[in-house]
């Protein structure tokens, strides 16, 4: 059996339909990513290729490999837990925004060429602003106007890239591109804002934690990955990545041990996990790119998860700072045991799906020769068990009572939940499930002694400096507070900047106005009597002749 | 992990500091037992570091110290006022709003 519409058309043709569904059948909506996803991957690569002529130019809107066929598996099951997730909720916005969003991401995978990317990218941009205004808050709106303002900017510069591409290679077919060209930068830096590069990165965590509780689990799973996607595509094996990548792991994970906004820990958390991509990207060999691409895959999964049990405590407490949070899991038993599992499945605890993906991009860093970096991989591989694999889940659902009693998630959430956790186990204890689907040619085995051994050392090690810090009573508390980042050169510095120049400006033009005004009281008045009028006037023509004579002097002198 | 004081009627599990420390112990024994491994099993060497015994241990141990201790000095740097960069009265904090904020945004 063959696919033969472009898998992008029953996710915008559901978000209409969104639009106008009576309240009760939108359960109907569930079945839009589903039975499209069976069908695709029946489909596999029988799928077929589409095009659009516009007078002279043809539009590939959709051409199938394995790695784009990946990707769109990945899309359609994450668009499927997102809106078991989002059933609860009886506006409409979520639902026709959130279906438009990911199927702009399946389109943006399955693009052809650049202009048929930038469309999708941008419709990325604009649909998944939705999700961010609709938590309704002023903080929410000034992040999303702060977050489609950046996604805008690298919509743009991948317009710009993509012509100037044309230029220089005479296509604009999505192939790899390899840094050297004006354009190459110019795409590295589209795809990078996409992808959270340091000091690009902020929107995310602007703009994450300000979304509705579904929206950020809609967030969460689609845009950095259709970015890391078009990295693995156009910049395989460049090593510049492999630094970025690197960085990327390190330095979200001091953040994320001081944020107090939970969900915020978890945007930092995401940048770290891809950070990894990144990396695999960069190096570059088959069993990199696989990990690559297998990390986004358990990624989407465990970090939506890791979102999901997050924004369950956001419905029913109404924030998620860690300062006031603490004891839930009397009272939200479940959502507590789905909260363990994705925090076990991002630590790469063995038998969770961290673990299959991860340990490739670490073990293909070996092999390319970094041992610094790999040193730094391993550093961020703690942290992260440290930050998100106990912080999360201690200080939301354990640590101190803070007395709340909410009630347990709603029904579909718990589903949603639980099919993601159900996922993270299985793909973690059966990696042929994952691997299957990998582009490249694939002989990885994560399960020897050695690996589960240091795997298990270095998170039990984290563990029990957690537990001595907190014993000891080093460990950071937790403190409502915002921690200054990038961000604050355009929130802080630029509109300060911005506001010294104009008092500057003011301050020239009021001092012109007050020349003006002295020139005005030299200049005699006409006076009302006749006689004084030619006194003035001969005054005047005096002070002419004499302005003449001294131009006239300059013009001789120069 | 969890110091805790116990409640008067049913304690829940993670409150009673009998289960804590019940806990603990494992924990701990489960820490010994791999360091012990680690001389017992035959790791396979990938890279130098790696020669070092119980390298991941150690590692993983320091790692998480550093972190913790970089990210606490870092406050002292990057740690502002909640509203720095705008008024956030708009998080409604103690309200335990059983219903979805998007549902009231409708």
């Amino acid at each position: 059996m063959s696919y033969t519409i472009p898998a992008f058309l029953p996710f915008f043709i559901a978000a209409l339909v969104a639009l106008v569904l009576p309240h009760r059948f939108r359960y109907v909506l569930i079945l839009v990513p589903l039975i499209s996803g069976i069908c695709l991957y029946i489909s596999g690569d029988a799928t077929a290729s589409h095009s659009i002529s516009l007078h002279t130019f043809t539009l590939e809107l959709v051409e199938v490999d394995k790695l784009s066929l990946m990707f769109g598996y990945l899309f359609h099951l994450a668009c499927f837990i997102c809106l078991i997730y989002a059933m609860h909720l009886k506006d409409k916005l979520h639902f026709v925004a959130g279906l438009s969003y990911a199927g702009s991401a399946v389109g943006a995978v399955f693009a052809g060429d650049f202009i048929t990317l930038f469309i999708f990218w941008e419709l990325l941009a604009v649909t998944s602003a939705f999700l961010i205004f609709a938590r309704g808050t002023k903080a929410a709106t000034s992040a999303g106007i702060r977050y489609l303002m950046i996604q805008i900017l690298s919509g743009v510069a991948l317009l710009i890239a993509a012509i100037m591409h044309y230029q220089d290679v005479g296509s604009f077919d999505i192939d790899f591109v390899g840094l050297g060209s004006v354009a190459s930068y110019l795409f590295l830096f589209a795809f990078g804002v996409k992808a959270a590069f340091p000091f690009l990165h902020t929107w995310l965590t602007d703009a994450y934690p300000e979304a509705t509780p579904v929206g950020t689990v809609f967030l969460s799973a689609f845009t950095t990955k259709v970015a890391i996607y078009m990295l693995a595509r156009t910049f395989a094996g460049e090593e510049l990545l492999v630094y970025i990548g690197a960085a990327m792991t390190c330095f979200p994970i001091f953040y994320a041990v001081i944020e107090n906004d939970l969900r915020k820990v978890l945007a930092y958390s995401l940048i770290n996990q891809l950070g990894f991509m990144v990396c695999g990207v960069g190096i570059g060999t088959a069993l990199a790119l696989n990990g690559a691409v297998a990390h986004a895959f358990n990624d989407v999964i465990f970090k939506g998860l890791l979102f999901m049990t997050m924004g369950a405590v956001l419905t029913r407490v109404g924030h998620v700072n860690g300062s006031n949070l603490g004891g839930l899991y009397k009272t939200m038993p479940k959502t507590t045991l789905f909260c363990v599992v994705g925090a076990a499945s991002i630590s790469a605890f063995p038998l969770f799906s961290g673990f299959i993906s991860k340990s490739m991009v670490m073990a293909a860093m070996i092999e390319a020769g970094h041992e610094y970096l790999w040193l730094m991989l391993l550093f961020a591989s703690a942290g992260v068990f440290h930050h998100a694999g106990i912080k999360i889940p201690f200080f939301a659902f354990f640590a101190h009572d803070s007395g709340m009693r909410p009630k347990e998630a709603p029904t579909n959430m718990l589903i949603a939940m639980g099919i993601a956790s159900v996922l993270c186990i299985a793909f973690g204890s059966y990696p042929w499930i994952v691997y299957h689907l990998l582009p490249w040619e694939n002989a990885y085995q994560p399960y020897d002694l050695t690996h589960t051994l240091t795997q298990l050392q270095l998170l039990f090690f984290s563990a029990l400096a957690f537990v001595w810090l907190n014993k000891m009573g080093l460990y950071p508390p937790e403190l409502r507070s915002v921690n200054l980042d990038v961000e604050w050169l355009y929130r802080k510095a630029l509109p300060k900047f911005g506001n010294i120049c104009f008092n500057a400006m003011n301050a020239i033009l009021d001092g012109l106005f007050r020349f003006k005004l002295l020139g005005r009281h030299l200049l005699p008045k006409r006076q009302a009597h006749a006689g004084a009028n030619a006194a003035t006037l001969t005054y005047r023509m005096v002070i002419g002749f004499v302005l003449l004579a001294i131009i006239a002097f300059i013009t001789e002198i120069v | 992990m969890n110091q805790n004081k116990p409640n008067a009627e049913k304690i829940p599990f993670f409150d009673n500091p009998k289960n804590i420390s019940i806990m603990l112990i494992s924990f701990y024994v489960i820490c010994g037992l791999l360091v012990i491994l680690d001389f017992v099993v035959h790791r396979h060497i990938y890279v130098s570091f790696e020669e070092i015994p119980a390298f991941y241990a150690i590692y993983g141990f320091i790692a998480c110290v550093v972190l913790v201790v970089i990210a606490k000095e870092m406050r002292k740097l990057v740690m502002r006022d909640e509203n720095y960069y705008q008024d956030r009265d708009d998080t409604e904090l103690n309200s335990q709003s059983t219903e979805d904020h998007s549902q009231e945004s409708k």
